[in-house]
Parts: structure tokens; sequence; C-alpha cells
């Protein structure tokens, strides 16, 4: 197929439908409103619902009766509207329910502002509802990437029976570059005998919950949670590397910050400064293995974020204690510039005191 | 190549359309795009804008900030706003019609066309956008003519196609412009 040029938040939206999503539940916000607008027209004409929920609560519990019943479903939001959504999360975590959830980040806390922003990285990957649990999480760094991991997302959650989310930015929802849309890679799903289907009078109920009195069921249910979250952690971790084995500096961004590091890494190459770079493409699990992989001459690390540093945590216990790690970011809707991280890969490689 | 346009007008002009006209013939030249709305608080009869890059290589940050080789200006309030995010030696083209001041930066090659009147004359006072396209490529032949035709299409859909002549017309007398200036 041909490219299209698309709006980050609507190819979203085409790419669930294409991946089978039948069922789309939010509320708008912005810099996501595009994904239910677009949702709104085109995925009835899929033979799907689309339904415009009075709050994000309710949006994200219509999910889990979705996606209990065996559906391939989603909701989408920003920052503010993720945080009211992480109740349903942790219970859709727990009930093993398979959903993908996408979070067009913008500055907060609080309402913060309409702006890009990655500063609900710890949410995203620490888990932002209560208990014992992870969510994949893709953060993709262009239109294409969206395209390509929100149809993952969807294979991925069926395989795990778990939410999975897709943790991009304002900007990426709002811009529009060319994507094309290819087969995914077909996957051995198992079947959903789980679901709420209804028994046909010939097998006992189904019964998806989180609730567990016991405490010994719970911890036995729990462990086998983490025993999912594992194999996660085995499979699922993707990334981009380049230039580590002799680099001066290595620069780690994800997401919409990765593209401007990107330029100013070129800028930095062009001056004769050797310089490599990680790009994780899932937050959760995190490509802390790849770290090994920067050799003996890197003076430093440095982290790029549009947040007050919380990736840097992942990329400090990557680096083992090895090499120093320092930080770039800017707050509140703030997009950074290459010139300003040339600036500070020049510092790291002229030696920091 | 790496051409960093900002293109601002009030909302209503058809700023957003000659954005999406130029990403998509962008695209089907087989060149990188990106094509970045202003989004945010904006009171009425302000400034709407959008950036579009065209580049041989990958984009990095799709937004503008000093670094602009073009800019399109289609009212008094873009002008002033915008005129900063240009690089020295950028191609500042002003939709006169609107806009009688001259811009404060005299480091700027700059382009005054009366848009308003070239569209009436084409037409329609509504493709005062495309007169401002059609300009802008005779400057900085970012892609063909040809393609951005193409790309009306597919931006407006089959069923504007009719719409066409009108819209090369006024990009035509845009170039026009551009030729006989100064």
């Amino acid at each position: 197929m041909s490219k299209v040029l698309m709006k980050g938040n609507e190819a979203v939206g085409a790419a669930a439908i294409k991946a089978g999503c039948k069922y789309f539940f939010g509320y708008p916000i912005t810099p996501s409103s595009e994904i239910p607008e677009y949702m709104s027209k085109a995925l009835p004409e899929a033979g799907g619902v689309f339904l415009q929920a009075e709050s994000e609560v309710s949006a994200i519990n219509m999910v889990y009766g979705a996606g209990g019943a065996g559906a391939r479903c989603m909701t989408a939001s920003s920052s503010p509207g993720i945080s009211l959504k992480q109740e349903g999360i942790t219970y859709a975590a727990g009930a093993e329910i398979p959903c993908v959830i996408v979070n067009m980040m913008r500055g907060g806390p609080g309402l913060g502002s309409i702006q890009p922003s990655q500063a609900d990285y710890f949410q995203s990957t620490r888990g932002g509802g209560n208990g014992d649990y992870r969510t994949l999480c893709y953060a993709p760094a262009s239109v294409q990437e969206i395209v390509d991991y929100v149809m993952l997302a969807f294979d991925k959650a069926d395989y795990y029976r778990n939410p999975v989310l897709i943790a991009a930015d304002g900007m990426i929802g709002q811009v529009m570059e060319a994507v094309e849309f290819k087969e995914p890679a077909p996957i051995d799903l198992p079947a959903k005998d789980w679901a709420t289907t209804g028994t046909g009078e010939k097998r006992k109920p189904n019964v998806v919950n989180s609730l567990y009195l016991q405490a010994d069921a719970l911890q036995v249910h729990n462990k086998n949670l983490e025993k999912k979250y594992k194999l996660m952690e085995e499979n699922e971790v993707l990334y981009e590397a380049f230039g580590l084995e002799d680099a001066e500096v290595v620069v780690v961004a994800y997401g919409t910050t990765s593209r401007i590091v990107k330029s100013a890494v070129k800028k930095a190459q062009e001056k004769g400064i050797k310089v490599g770079m990680i790009r994780p493409i899932t937050i959760w699990p995190f490509p802390y293995e790849i770290f090994k992989k920067i050799g003996n001459n890197a003076k430093g690390i440095l982290t790029v974020e549009m947040s007050a540093g919380q990736m840097i945590d992942d990329v400090k216990i990557g680096t083992e204690g090895r090499i120093p790690v320092y930080f770039n970011g800017t707050q509140g809707g703030v997009v950074p510039t290459p010139q300003n991280i040339l600036e500070d890969i020049e510092k790291i490689a002229g030696g920091i005191r | 190549m790496e051409e960093k346009v900002v293109m601002a007008g009030f909302g209503g002009q058809g700023i957003m359309a000659i954005g999406k006209i130029l990403a998509y013939a962008g695209m089907m030249e087989g060149k990188n795009v990106t094509w970045m709305p202003s989004y945010g608080p904006e009171m009425r009869g302000g400034t709407a804008n959008c950036s579009v890059i065209v580049s041989d290589e990958e984009v990095g940050s799709p937004l503008i900030s000093k670094d602009g080789t073009s800019a399109i200006v289609m009212n008094l309030p873009s002008l002033e706003k915008f005129e900063n995010e240009l690089v020295p030696g950028g191609k500042l083209i002003i939709n006169k019609s609107l806009i009688n001041v001259e811009p404060k930066r005299k480091d700027l090659k700059v382009y005054y066309i009366p848009a308003n009147e070239l569209a009436m004359e084409a037409g329609s006072g509504k493709v005062a956008n495309m007169v401002m396209l059609g300009a802008y490529l005779e400057v900085t032949k970012t892609v063909d003519f040809e393609s951005a035709l193409k790309a009306f299409v597919e931006v407006f859909g089959e069923e504007k196609s009719h719409l066409v002549p009108m819209n090369k017309e006024a990009m035509a007398k845009g170039a026009e412009a551009i030729r006989k200036h100064k």
C-alpha cells in the first residue's frame, strides 16, 4: 500500500481499526481529541462501536467490560485523563484483561498545560495504580511508529492477557507525517476461553475479577502475574542503538525527544565528537542490557527528557554506576532544541568538572 | 535540502490547508515531510499557524524555532510573531493586501504579494492562500507546481477537483508576482 499523510492521533485510530479493534470508549482531551473524533466516524463504518463516555473513569471501565468479554478494545486520553483511568488499569491488570490504552502526554502535574511532555514516565512504567503490576509500554517516535506499535499492542495484549500502553506526547499526536500500513507478522494467539461471553448452559460461568479475599490465593495469583511480567522482560524489549562501542558520549532519549537528540548527535558528529545513542522503544520493559555495550571511552551518558528526570533512574540502573549520568530536561510543555542538547554533549566530551 | 517553512495568518485564511498541500506534495515527490499545527490557547482574530518541513533526510524536531528557512505571513499579527523565527537570509513572503508595514529585521529576503487582490482576479477572495503558496513555490522551488495541484486533490478530496483550475490560476498569479517583483 502507498504512503498517506496522517496526523498521529488519526493514525492511532486507523491502526487500531486495522488491528481489529471493535470498541472505543473515551472522553476528549487536548492533545488527543482527534483520536475519539476519528474513531467516532471510522469505527462504526468498520462495524465497531464508538462510545463517548461521561468521564474517563467510565471509559476505562467500559474497556474493562468489553475486554473482559474478549473484544479488542481501546481507550485514549492525555495525562490528567490517564490519571483518572488508573483505577481501571490496575483492575484490568489484576483481572488480566487485554486492552490498549493510549496516552498523548501533556505538561503536568495536575491539569498542567496542553503542550507536549514526557512527565508520565513513572506512571507508565511503575504502574500508576495500586498493587504489584506491570504494563507493556511502547513509546513511538514518529507517526509511522504509532501505526506499527498500536497494531502490535493489540496482539501483545491478547497474547499476555494484559493491558498495553502507548506513551507518546502531544507533538506526535498533532504532527502529520507519511505513513504506510504494513501487515503485521502473524502471531499465534491463545483462545479467549476465559472471556465472559455467556455459558449457553454448556459450561460453568467464567469469572473475570481482581478480588482474592484469601491472602494465599492472591499470592498464587500474583506469582503467576509475576511470571508473565518476567516473560515480557525476556521477550518484549525493543530499542534502537548506535555507536556505543567507541562513543565518548552516549545520549539516551525516547519518543519526540529522541528525534531532536538525533539532530544534535548529527551536529556533534560533524564536529568530530564520537556520540552514541540509545533510544528505548519499550520504556517498560526497559532495555537495561544494551547499556553493557557502552565501551570504556565513554566520559558520560546524557539523558534527555521532557520531564524533571524520570527515565534517568532506569538509565542509572542500566549503567550500574560505571559511567557518570547527566541530565538535560525541559518541563511544562517546553520542547528542547538541538542546540541546547549539543551544548551538553560538547561539555561532557570536553570533560565536566 | 531541508526547507523549514512557517505559515501563518488568521483562522479561515486557509493556512493549515496550504501547509498540508505542501507536505503532501513533498511526500509524493519522495521527500521526508512533517506538518505541525499550532495548538493551544489563541484569541479570536489572532494567529493560526503551521510549520512544514520538507527534507531529503529524516526530520528531527517538527517544530521551527529560530531556524526557519522561509515564512508565509498573511496578516499583521503573524508578521510580528514570526519574522523572528527565520534564519538570517531567510525568505519572508508577506501578504501586502493586509499588511502595510515592513518587517523589523533587515537581514531577510522579503517579497510583498497583494494576495487578496490577485485572488479576486483568479475568481475568489478565498484563494488568497493559494496565491501565497504559488509565490512561495516560485521563490523556493521546494516542490513542483504540478505536485502541489495533485496534492490539492488529495487534501480536499475528489469532489473538489473541479476547483483545481481556479486554484491553479491563483498559484500562477502568485508566481507571476514574484517574477515581476522589484
